[in-house]
This record gives structure tokens, sequence and C-alpha cells, in this order.
């Protein structure tokens, strides 16, 4: 077994343990979106209009949920001592672990979307293009804050700090993830052209985030 | 092989934490850095791995791998484990296997010989400080590296654990390996050439003394 792939596989393995971070985030998605009818009443005709929105809302916040653990604990347990020492790039041991992230937390989010999206009276069109969104969009979350992970790495509490960097950075992620819900049902503008931004986000912080994440954890190591 | 450093000196946190220090370690030998609480001795293995930054001189290894560098030829025993509460005994040894380029089958003798293979499916949160030590412990005999640096190897451990490791020590000492520990007490290896740290009150006066431990 490569060496990432030994990390992929055990930051999959804690996060579907108990006390990892899988089931939360889930759990938490789900709790967000079903409080959201009852804080707006029965207007399904408004629920319908600001559905994606909610979802997209709700998944960014549950995606940021288990992201201040990912280096931070490797941190206090000495983990990440021996990652730095190692011949592995580091750029490549935060992607995979990044890689681990959305496929415990992001995934999840996207197989229960269609299902929770009942609860805002979506129709089958707009849940298929908000799980299309989500599928493109949600790596983009998990590497940006991939960053933030790793600026926080050595500060306790970190998660506030956490979500104070990361939050603004993801606002064109967001912005351009529910436009696009949007579009595929209402319109005016074509799926494709939010759609298309979206996916050029997520390249983008695809190479970024990892580069940057390392460049953070080599800087607070000295 | 021989591990050189050369008036190697440490800042952290604006302050020297050591400076004008030199020695050498070959083959088969092993040193003891010794010195009070806050002189420099995790400092000093952090600094020989890369873990802590350089503030001068120099380090080498002469007759190592040219193509790997001084940590990648290393094995780091720090105060904290390593280990993952939720994942067993066995699958937190074989994730630093695998890691590390270890090969599986190295991980049960590895086991066996700190004593935790019977306790292998065990997750890892019910072991006692001792025994998440010799698991750890294992991680250094399951992966062949040259050169050890160990923290305090001997605390936490009882008394037999603590004569399993060294024998651990004299075995990897007779295939050649090096070995640097930092230690307030005997590494029960016998004689041993030994480092004195003496922190930022005399930071020249470190040097190395042959002592006869019993």
């Amino acid at each position: 077994m490569s060496p990432l792939t030994a990390i992929l596989v055990r930051d999959m393995r804690i996060a579907i343990r108990v006390g990892g971070g899988a089931l939360m985030g889930v759990l938490f998605f789900l709790v967000v979106v079903t409080l959201v009818p009852f804080a707006v009443g029965p207007d399904l005709a408004l629920l319908k209009r600001i559905g994606p929105a909610i979802l997209w809302l709700a998944a960014l916040l549950a995606s940021l949920l288990a992201l201040d653990r990912l280096f931070a604990s490797d941190h206090e347990d000495g983990s990440l001592d021996l990652i730095l020492m190692s011949r592995a790039p580091l750029e490549l041991v935060v992607l995979a672990k990044g890689l681990a992230h959305w496929l415990t937390t992001g995934l999840p989010l996207i197989v229960a979307a269609p299902l929770i999206g009942l609860f805002l009276n979506l129709d089958p069109p707009a849940e298929a293009a908000l799980v299309l969104t989500l599928l493109v969009g949600t790596p983009a979350l998990t590497f940006i804050g991939l960053i933030g992970a790793a600026i926080a790495v050595a500060l306790r509490r970190g998660g506030l700090l956490l979500a104070v960097i990361v939050l603004p950075l993801t606002v064109p992620v967001l912005i351009f993830g529910v436009a696009a819900a949007n579009a595929a049902v209402a319109g005016p503008v074509p799926f494709g052209t939010p759609f298309t931004i979206l996916c050029a986000l997520t390249l983008a912080s695809l190479v970024v985030g990892p580069f940057a994440a390392a460049a953070a954890l080599r800087q607070e190591m000295e | 092989m021989r591990l050189c450093a050369v008036d190697l000196a440490c800042h952290r946190g604006g302050r020297d934490v050591f400076a004008g220090l030199s020695f050498a370690v070959s083959s088969g030998e092993a040193l003891a850095i010794t010195g009070r609480n806050g002189a420099g001795k995790s400092s000093l293995l952090r600094a020989i791995i890369g873990l802590s930054r350089i503030a001068h001189g120099g380090l080498s290894l002469e007759r190592g791998d040219p193509e790997l560098t001084i940590a990648e030829q290393a094995h780091y025993l720090a105060h904290q484990d390593a280990l993952k509460p939720s994942l067993s005994v066995g699958e937190n040894l074989r994730f630093w296997a695998d890691f590390l380029g270890a090969r599986a089958a190295h991980i049960r003798p590895a086991l066996d010989a700190v004593g935790l293979a019977a306790l292998a499916e065990l997750p890892a949160a019910y072991l006692s400080a001792g025994q998440r030590r010799r698991l750890s412990i294992a991680r250094l005999l399951a992966v062949k590296r040259p050169i050890w640096l160990l923290d305090e190897p001997t605390s936490t451990l009882d008394s037999a654990a603590q004569d399993r490791l060294a024998g651990f020590m004299r075995a990897h000492l007779t295939e050649g390996g090096i070995i640097l520990a930092a230690t307030h007490g005997s590494l029960g290896l016998g004689a041993t050439a030994e480092l004195q740290l003496d922190g930022v009150q005399a930071p020249t006066a470190a040097a190395i003394v042959e002592q006869a431990t019993p």
C-alpha cells in the first residue's frame, strides 16, 4: 500500500468509527434543513424557492463541522511530525486527507440531499440539479476548508477561527452553486453558465488548497 | 555511517535554546543527551530531523543513503505516541508500516516483540500509557531505519519493558544503527557517550564526556 493510500484508508476508517465526523455531518445537515420549515412556516411556494439555498447553506456548515480536527488531531498526537519527516510530499498527503474528508462527509450529504429535498418541496428536476451542483461544488468546500484547518492547526478552539477564515472564502462557491441549482428550474440564465464557473472554482481549489494548506502546516511547525 | 553536527545552534521563541554544539556519532554507537529540563534535548532531536529550524551550523550524514534526507532515514520516538484511539493496536501499527513503506509481514513480529500481539484487535484507546509507548516502539522494529532518535524512551515503561527496550537498542547498535536518546536516567546500554546540554547559561560548555553507567 502506498503512503497516500494508507493515509486515505486510515482517515476514512477514523471518520466512520464511533466519534468520527462522517455520521455527525449527515445528522447536522438533516437537523439544519428540518429546522427551516419550522422557522419559515408551511409556505410551500416559498420553501420551493429558497430550498436549494437552504440545502447549500446546510451542506456548507456540515462540511465545516469535522474539518477543524482534520490536522489538529494529527498535530496533538504527534502523527503530523512523522508525516512531515516522511518522504511522501506534504501536498499530496494533504490532498489524500482532503479526499478522505470529502468521501466521508461530502459524499453522504449528496446521497442524503434528494431525501432531505422532499422536506423543502423540491421537484425531481430541481433535486437532480441540486445533487449535481453539490457533487461538483462540495469538493471545493473541503479543499478551501483545508487551508483554514491547516492555519488553525496549533490553536485550541481552532474550530471558531476556522469558520471565520473559511466561510468568507466559500462565498463564490455558494453563489454559483445556488445560482446553478436555481437556473436549472427557474432560469433565466442557462444552467451551463453558473455550473461551468462552479466546476472551475472546484478545480482551482483542488490545486490551490493542498499547496496553501501544506505551506501553512510547514510554517506552523517551525 | 556517521552523523556529524558542527557548531549547531537553535532559537525558539526568541531565545537561544542551545548554541555551539558539535558532536559525532558513528554506526554502532549510542549518544545519551542529558541536561536539565528546558536545556534543549528535545529541540536538538527535532532539529536533527528538520522539525525545528537550525539557526546556525550544519548537520551531515556520512555514508548514508545519498537519495534520502536524514529525517527519511531516522525514526523519531517523541513524547506523543502518534496513535489513533479509535483504531485497533494492529491497525495503528499497520498504518505506520504502510505509510513508512515497510512490508506487512514485519507487523506481527514487531507486536510480538513488544508483547502486544494478544491485544492486536483492541482499540488503542484502551491501552495504558506504557502500552501505548510500547506500541510506538513497535514502529521502530517494524520499519527498518538506521538512525533512532528517542525522546525519553523509558518514561512510562515498567522495568521489564525498559529491559526489553535496552535489548532492542543493543540489537539495533549491533546491526550498525545509530541511537541518540534524550534521557534523565540510564538507558541500560552500559558505557554510553554522553552529550551534556547546559542550556543558555553556558552554551559553549556542551561537551561529549565518556561516562560509565552500571
